[in-house]
């Protein structure tokens, strides 16, 4: 079955979405994710989508709900690299992604994680 | 170039696609990028209607049983835009008001199809009652 890989970096977990997801897809990756926190303890989640040039309600509910799930499993998600065009569309779509942590690209996204990570164990 | 399972008809402009399975709303939505990159749509505009059509293809594939949508290119002096509708022969919507209301589904998504994709369009209408299948037209201009 199609899947997105996901990889571990020390604490973290880090997903590039690099393909044009259907439903199921998305569905999968949601699943696959939140076994891998549990599995590995991963204390932060990092979403690359600067490669989607479309995020529906459907891919925005995933992300919001990797971002839900993950955090009740005590564990930070950041989004990175979204698209101006895409932010202007979710906006007026009506999903502003609130309580979604974002960063605008892979290496800001990841100073937010470690950052955050540091905050919790002091 | 045109997607497995369209069918090309003789008015010059127009295709149909089959809206019926989660990668048929893929291939939509990327056809759909294609066309409106060749009528010189800007990037903001592309992810505008590609946005609302993948909404709009969820919602027939979901509710409506499946069905097709109807791609065009639209002319009018020098303006160019596209106008896609998606029809279905499922059970039809019993309350259109209330079916665009933010926040109302009747399956389990977000309730963010229709009212969504009517906001990121400039023209859109419903044609449905129950039992007669739902018609949904929208259309964006550059």
């Amino acid at each position: 079955m199609e899947r997105i890989p996901i990889l571990k970096m020390g604490p973290f977990l880090l997903v590039t979405i690099q393909v044009d997801m259907h439903d199921q897809l998305a569905l999968t990756l949601q699943d696959d994710l939140t076994a891998k926190i549990s599995k590995e303890r991963s204390r932060g989640v990092l979403i690359d989508i600067s490669a989607l040039d479309v995020v529906d309600s459907f891919i925005g509910r995933m992300i919001a709900n990797i971002s839900a799930m993950a955090r009740v499993l005590d564990a930070q998600t950041v989004v990175v690299g979204m698209q101006p065009s895409v932010a202007i569309t979710l906006v007026e779509l009506g999903l502003p992604l609130e309580g979604v942590h974002t960063a605008l690209n892979v290496e800001k996204g990841m100073a937010l994680l470690n950052r955050r990570l540091e905050e919790v164990r002091a | 170039m045109i997607p497995r399972g369209a069918t090309q008809r003789p008015a010059a402009g127009s295709v149909k696609l089959p809206v019926r399975t989660p990668e048929d709303i893929v291939r939509t939505r990327q056809f759909l990028r294609e066309q409106a990159k060749a009528i010189g749509f800007s990037l903001v505009d592309q992810t505008k209607i590609v946005t609302a059509a993948s909404e709009l293809a969820r919602n027939t594939m979901i509710y409506g049983g499946g069905g097709e949508v109807e791609i065009q290119t639209l002319a009018e002096g020098a303006r160019r835009g596209l106008r896609l509708t998606f029809i279905d022969q499922g059970p039809g919507i019993a309350d259109v008001e209330l079916a665009l209301k933010d926040g109302f589904t009747t399956g389990g998504g977000l309730g963010l199809g229709l009212g969504g994709a009517k906001r990121l369009c400039n023209e859109f209408s419903i044609d449905s009652r129950p039992g007669s299948g739902t018609r949904v037209t929208i259309a964006r201009w550059k």
